[in-house]
């Protein structure tokens, strides 16, 4: 990743965001230091679901549009995205075994970003298993058309299951029941990740674009 | 729209026919569910779990797996000498294709499972009584959402370098919204709850169906352009 104003401003603000939860935000009366793990694992949740948007939405743009840098989008964000919903996966766990008592439960959002997890997963293997550009663009948007319809299905399914996860505390229809010193450290953090995600996406996206102009030097 | 579903009839029952005259896949599925069926049995301990208790679980593994099984000989047999070229030429509309291959596919897995839930009934020692019929409900609503997607990734998957082992990674986690509400539905009713209360479940599939039955064969057409 080739050092630019925007990755270079994305890594500062982790790095003051990490200093921010580690030195300057209070502990939780209750959780203690396990409750820092939130701010990570709340950020990487709302990347992840934002770059998983993306592909959804870039893959019928691109069935409609029929433009390469649609398809371009769509991977990259897969592939970054993948990278986040692995951060809340482990950063989950972590918070799960001294507050839960276990690293595990199959309550309905772990189960859903699981799944995600797993259909992004799919999604990076089909693509890596076509040569053909034009053939690999049109199956991965189908793909990714197909898994936006069904993340409603698996939330609904495992949701009926049943559910353990913490309850909404910031976006809820009251006021955030965050104090402010914490709210303003997970804003931070939102804003960090955000910002790490827009500059690997770019990365990402260049390097779909030297990958392409390879194959056609090569083949010319 | 009549022509469309006659298209399609015309194409399930030409695999129907391949697959009747040849038996290879249906074969291999029916002693693939038979097999799971019994090494399921031991791997749990039978005086610690009722098999009962087990029998809903097994059954929808043993269903999606064996239907995966099938899914994948229904594009696999259309590579063979390009056949697919042909089918794409004739002057039907590719949304035929789509659907007449899902039917196809659908007559197999409902074929398999005709076999498969009684062997179930009989290995585990489980009177379905009364239950028979919204199992078999239950069963086909399961059948239709697993073929309808499965079709799509077949089709898709029969064309890249992974063939074997896309079809299920993309599959399988599609079908957790049918194997899920199945499985709930099928236990409700084992345990000899009323119907109803497996209905919030049942909607759950009713509405899978319709949603990937439209979305796929809408998509179908864009994995075949060339």
């Amino acid at each position: 990743m080739k050092a630019t104003p925007l990755s270079i401003s994305a890594a500062a603000a982790v790095a003051i965001a990490l200093v921010r939860v580690i030195f300057f935000t209070p502990y939780e009366m209750r959780q203690g230091a396990a409750q820092k793990i939130f701010y990570i694992h709340a950020s990487s949740a709302w990347v992840a679901f934002l770059a998983f948007g993306l592909v959804g939405l870039a893959s019928a743009l691109y069935l409609w549009l029929r433009e390469e840098r649609l398809d371009r989008i769509a991977e990259a964000s897969a592939e970054v995205g993948l990278i986040f919903m692995t951060v809340v996966l482990i950063s989950g766990p972590l918070w799960g075994k001294p507050i839960w008592g276990t690293y595990w439960t199959w309550d309905a959002r772990l189960t859903l970003s699981l799944f995600l997890w797993f259909i992004i997963l799919g999604y990076l293997v089909l693509r890596g298993a076509i040569d053909d550009r034009a053939m690999r663009a049109r199956y991965s948007a189908v793909l990714g058309i197909l898994a936006a319809l069904l993340i409603p299905f698996v939330h609904l399914s495992v949701y009926l299951f049943r559910t353990l996860h913490p309850m909404p505390i910031i976006a809820k229809p009251s006021a955030p029941s965050l104090p402010s010193q914490m709210l303003v450290t997970l804003i931070m953090m939102f804003v960090a990740f955000t910002l790490m995600y827009v500059a690997l996406l770019r990365a990402r996206y260049r390097l779909a674009v030297a990958r392409d102009e390879a194959a056609e030097a090569y083949h010319a | 729209m009549t022509e469309l579903v006659h298209d399609a009839w015309v194409i399930a029952v030409k695999d129907l026919t391949i697959e009747f005259r040849t038996r290879s896949a249906f074969l291999s599925a029916v002693v693939f569910a038979l097999l799971a069926i019994v090494i399921f049995y031991f791997a749990w301990d039978p005086t610690a779990v009722a098999a009962g208790d087990l029998a809903p679980g097994v059954l929808w593994v043993v269903f999606t797996f064996s239907g995966l099984l099938g899914l994948h000989r229904s594009f696999g047999i259309e590579h063979e000498e390009r056949a697919i070229d042909g089918l794409v030429a004739s002057p039907i509309l590719r949304e035929s294709i789509f659907l007449g291959k899902a039917i196809a596919n659908l007559v197999f897995v409902i074929a398999v499972q005709a076999i498969a839930i009684p062997a179930i009934a009989l290995f585990y020692n489980l009177d379905f009584g009364a239950a028979s019929l919204p199992i078999a409900g239950v069963a086909i609503l399961a059948a239709i959402g697993v073929v309808t997607v499965g079709t799509l990734f077949s089709a898709m998957a029969s064309n890249t370098r992974l063939a074997e082992l896309l079809l299920p990674m993309l599959s399988l986690p599609f079908f957790v919204p049918i194997v899920l509400p199945a499985a709930q539905a099928t236990a409700k009713l084992l345990s000899g709850r009323p119907a109803i209360e497996a209905m919030s479940w049942l909607k759950l599939l009713v509405a899978f169906d319709l949603v990937f039955v439209v979305a796929c064969t809408l998509a179908y057409p864009f994995t075949l352009e060339e």
